[in-house]
């Protein structure tokens, strides 16, 4: 590029803020937005003020005649009071569900950026094919891609005596396992992460199908980011520094954290609520949230209970999302 | 010289296509600044015209505003006998070669070239564009995709899709910035040679000054919004009138001095006790305080003690000598401490002189001029290029 | 030193100099593997992702023992005859399929719609505009489902749950990625172009038609793709919404109780095969296209 505008040089590129195209109206923009804008009014804002509603409410809808009764002056605030009591006092399934979502979340971070950094930095002519690679499993069934895990992970299977056999699952197992010294955790793994002698039905399990259901959307943001990067600016760090691995903590990694952020984001709000791997590779145990709100709303019937718990779980991530976008620096995510 | 070729083009454009463009009083101002401030300018029919300064100036901003592209915030820009400035850019008779091109990534060549042609319903639009790639020599390529296209090839598309519509004014936004030095200088000569042939008005913008000079005419040097100098190539280098035009075209050295009198048609000047003259014509100043001005190509450079009857002089020493093959460059400390350039040509058969020799200085008094002492020394000089 | 001739210097320089020894086959190799270890990790990540695939396709062709597929018996490909007479399996994809088409192209043109007054417009609301297209990509599906299945109730539209519902939801949730893919391309899109079409007497619609719109149809084009595999692979928001009807993934879900008949398995390895060749051939075209140029 030439004459790259230099400090002051703004009058070279006035069309540097969003440019209103030549002969667009003032009113052109919400004419645009307002067709989309209500849909997501009317099917995602309201409903959330819907669950809010339900969560105060009572009733059940599969008792008495099935309606829900609101009442602004009779709040039902008790049934956060039972969501409470049941979901994170009797059994920690709320913190089991966040745990798991976030040894997924790391184990995906880990995966997938080697895989992103080779397709933005080594991959060459072979990248849009690789590209395609990292969002053609989308297209095989989620639940039959998950469903073929319990093949892979079948019990005296080859993968399975694989790592019994080098240890791997004892050595898991025992690390994982510690009894009551630090009671939060046994509550969430009882007996550890795995059993020495199978991975299905354990918690193991859930986490690796949670890691490899939510790969790609870890992998896209992190190679968006990565891509961005000026891979003059790796060199001269390798030329400057005496390791590649300095180079990459000094100035690769920094310069994706919005990848990271982004992909981290993307990989654990939907691990944590998510049902499928539980329900398909886990235990009774192993239960989440997802299976929680689904059973209180399929099983039980108890909408408002279940509402409490949706809304719980929401806001939970709400406020963990908001201070790790603080501290992760990155406002803008869309 | 250059004056003529002015003349000729002028009077070619009364045949040919092209027409007056006429800025008046324009101002642009965006947010927080001014980009151009009050900016006055005929550009006469059929002329190569070129709007050089350094980035930020106001020249893309300039053209931009005859393209339709911006809408000046004040004043009036006129095009033959009609009124545009508040004209859609494709309701004026006016076409752009832009920067980098621009040429559209999802039509090949052949309909890159008509897509003016096409808007404006033009028959025949066949054998106008394939007429038109014939003239810039890229037949063979037709069907190919800009992407698949060299750098100076799709240099040429852009030329042949703004000329194809046979514009009353040709706007070209540095048009070479993106071509190496080589090819730059072959598409200087192309250039100029379409345009001699077409004898369309072309309005250049550029901050190469070395390009305004081998295409241009006429040059005007912005500067902050405004032109610090206009006229033919030769007459801006040769006789500059402000600090800025004397650093940004070429290199001057400029020595404090002052206005003592008159002496027939030649003003005289102190410059550090020394006397010296320079025809009054070449006075740029209205006070007595100057900048004495001369190029480093016009200063000769001899040992000391060297006889120098009736030219201008000072004494100095060598700090440093650039043999660089056609000449050889010199920096000379002068007795004030002040640090010159001189640019000698390898006429001596002894070798160059070299750092510590004493020294004389002397210039013909025809080739000194004088800029007012309160415009910076440095205006000008830092030239925004690093980036290129 | 510096009454040595500079062959002499050079010959000396050359006498000092330890002899260079070609490094060994295994000091190359292992050097070989260690700058190519994060190509190592890619490789395995990939695999990773594919195996689950390759075990999906590998067991269409099995003919399981009992009702459950999890282990290899026998090869066949009854599975592939049998797949279009299996009426749940064709039932519910003919369900997926037509609710994923109608969602696809509602959430394509209302997020697009959007991607252009974000993308080329300067307007008040910006800010909330851009949370709210935000939060849906940031809520648990759990959430989202159970606020519409809790809205449908509290409507009294419990009794129409259904294909309608499932599109209702589908398009909502498809609406944000469409949007984010959409303004990736407008912002990616240089607006000299557009400028240029107006300098060559082109006029705003027509600029848009011919310049702004063919520039930004692959971005739309991969939106549509995006939102079509979003909806016709959901489950989790589905499940809330569909009341008695059945989509595929709904089909599968209940058959993993009972065993998951490896049909299921030959439609998952026909849209695998479906969408590769959808998202390869032009990649495959343009690379030949290439090449010859």
């Amino acid at each position: 590029m030439s004459a790259a505008p230099a400090p002051g040089a703004a009058a070279n590129t006035p069309a540097d803020d969003v440019a209103r195209p030549v002969g667009a109206h003032k009113w052109t923009p919400y004419v645009l937005l307002t067709p989309g804008m209500l849909w997501l009014g009317v099917f995602f804002i309201i409903p959330t003020v819907m669950l809010v509603k339900m969560s105060l409410s009572s009733g059940t809808a599969f008792s008495g005649d099935g309606s829900f009764t609101f009442s602004r002056s009779d709040l039902q605030w008790s049934n956060y009071g039972d969501a409470w009591t049941k979901y994170v006092i009797d059994t920690p399934i709320f913190q089991k569900s966040l745990i798991y979502a976030l040894i997924a979340t790391a184990l995906t971070l880990v995966i997938a950026y080697p895989l992103a950094y080779t397709i933005a930095f080594k991959s060459g002519r072979w990248k849009n094919f690789l590209l395609v690679l990292v969002i053609a499993p989308f297209f095989t069934s989620f639940l039959l891609r998950t469903n073929a895990w319990q093949t892979i992970l079948v019990d005296s299977g080859p993968v399975v005596t694989f790592m019994e056999n080098i240890g791997l699952l004892d050595f898991l197992h025992t690390v994982t396992n510690i009894p009551d010294s630090w009671p939060s955790w046994a509550q969430i793994f009882p007996d550890g992460i795995t059993d020495p002698n199978r991975v299905l039905a354990t918690p193991l399990a859930v986490i690796v199908g949670l890691a490899y259901n939510f790969l790609p959307f870890m992998t896209l943001p992190l190679y968006a980011s990565l891509e961005r990067i000026d891979i003059r600016f790796i060199e001269a760090a390798t030329d400057l520094y005496s390791s590649a691995w300095t180079a990459f903590r000094k100035v690769t990694f920094p310069l994706s954290l919005p990848g990271v952020v982004a992909g981290t984001l993307l990989t654990f709000i939907p691990a944590a609520g998510d049902p499928v791997n539980a329900q398909l590779l886990g235990s009774a145990s192993d239960a989440m949230m997802g299976n929680a709100i689904d059973a209180q709303f399929k099983s039980t019937g108890n909408y408002p209970l279940a509402a409490a718990l949706s809304a719980l779980l929401m806001a939970v991530i709400v406020a963990m999302v908001t201070v790790y976008v603080r501290r992760a620096g990155t406002e803008e995510l869309v | 010289m250059s004056e003529q070729t002015a003349t000729t083009a002028a009077e070619s454009s009364s045949t040919g296509g092209g027409a007056d463009l006429h800025i008046i009083d324009v101002t642009k101002r965006f947010a927080s600044f001014k980009a151009v401030d009050d900016l006055t300018l005929t550009i006469p029919a059929g002329s190569f015209f070129a709007l050089l300064g350094p980035s930020g100036c106001g020249k893309t901003t300039t053209l931009r505003m005859v393209a339709g592209l911006e809408e000046p915030s004040e004043g009036r820009i006129i095009i033959g006998s009609e009124d545009v400035t508040h004209l859609k850019p494709y309701k004026r008779p006016v076409n752009t070669v832009f920067q980098s091109y621009a040429l559209f990534p999802h039509l090949d060549i052949f309909e890159n070239v008509a897509f003016g042609l096409r808007r404006s319903k033009r028959k025949d639009v066949r054998n106008e564009v394939e007429a038109m790639l014939e003239l810039v020599e890229l037949s063979t390529y037709a069907r190919r995709k800009p992407t698949q296209l060299s750098g100076g090839q799709q240099q040429r598309v852009a030329v042949a899709r703004a000329l194809i519509n046979k514009p009353e004014v040709l706007l070209l936004d540095e048009p070479l910035g993106a071509l190496d030095l080589k090819l730059r200088r072959q598409m200087q000569i192309e250039l100029k040679r379409i345009q001699t042939d077409v004898g369309i008005t072309f309005v250049h913008v550029t901050h190469d000054q070395e390009e305004a000079m081998t295409m241009a005419d006429t040059i005007a040097v912005m500067n902050a919004g405004g032109v610090e100098q206009m006229g033919a190539p030769m007459e801006l280098y040769e006789n500059p009138v402000t600090t800025f035009v004397a650093n940004f075209l070429g290199q001057s050295n400029l020595i404090k001095g002052e206005l003592t009198g008159k002496s027939g048609g030649d003003a005289l000047i102190q410059v550090q006790g020394q006397r010296m003259a320079m025809p009054t014509s070449r006075v740029h100043s209205e006070r007595d305080e100057v900048w004495v001005g001369v190029r480093p190509e016009k200063m000769q450079i001899s040992r000391a003690g060297t006889p120098t009857d009736g030219e201008n002089a000072v004494t100095g020493v060598v700090t440093d000598a650039s043999y660089i093959g056609v000449s050889t460059q010199y920096l000379v400390n002068l007795p004030w401490g002040q640090e010159v350039g001189v640019f000698a040509q390898n006429l001596s058969t002894e070798g160059p002189l070299s750092a510590g020799d004493s020294v004389v200085l002397h210039w013909n008094p025809a080739h000194t001029f004088a800029l007012d002492a309160t415009q910076d020394a440095e205006a000008g000089a830092e030239k925004v290029e690093g980036d290129e | 030193m510096s009454t040595m001739t500079i062959d002499e210097r050079r010959a000396q320089a050359l006498a000092e100099m330890p002899p260079y020894r070609e490094p060994g086959v295994f000091s190359r190799g292992s050097r070989w593997v260690r700058s190519h270890i994060i190509q190592f990790c890619a490789a395995g990540a990939l695999l990773f992702m594919f195996i689950p695939v390759f075990v999906v396709v590998l067991f269409s062709f099995n003919l399981p023992t009992g009702k459950y597929n999890y282990v290899w018996n026998q090869f066949s490909t009854s599975a592939w005859v049998n797949v279009w007479s299996d009426t749940e399996i064709t039932n519910s994809l003919t369900i997926s399929i037509e609710v994923a088409l109608i969602s696809t192209i509602v959430a394509t043109v209302l997020g697009t719609l959007i991607a252009f007054a974000i993308g080329r417009h300067n307007f008040r609301g910006r800010g909330g505009t851009n949370l709210l297209i935000f939060m849906p990509m940031a809520t648990p599906e759990v959430v989202m489902g159970s606020s519409l299945l809790t809205l449908f109730v509290l409507a009294q539209q419990e009794g129409s749950l259904g294909r309608i519902t499932i599109t209702i939801a589908h398009i909502m949730f498809s609406i944000s990625f469409v949007v984010v893919t959409v303004k990736a391309r407008i912002a990616g899109l240089d607006s000299r172009l557009e400028q240029a079409a107006m300098d060559l007497y082109a006029d705003e619609k027509t600029t848009f038609a011919k310049v702004t719109f063919p520039l930004v149809l692959p971005g739309i084009v991969a939106a549509a793709m995006l939102a079509f595999s979003l909806s016709f692979d959901d489950f989790v928001i589905t499940n809330f919404t569909s009341g008695q009807t059945v989509t595929f993934p709904m089909y599968i879900w209940g058959a993993a109780g009972r065993g998951i008949p490896p049909e299921a398995n030959v439609v998952g390895a026909i849209m695998f095969g479906l969408a590769l060749v959808v998202v390869l051939v032009p990649e495959i075209i343009r690379g030949v296209r290439k090449s010859r140029a």
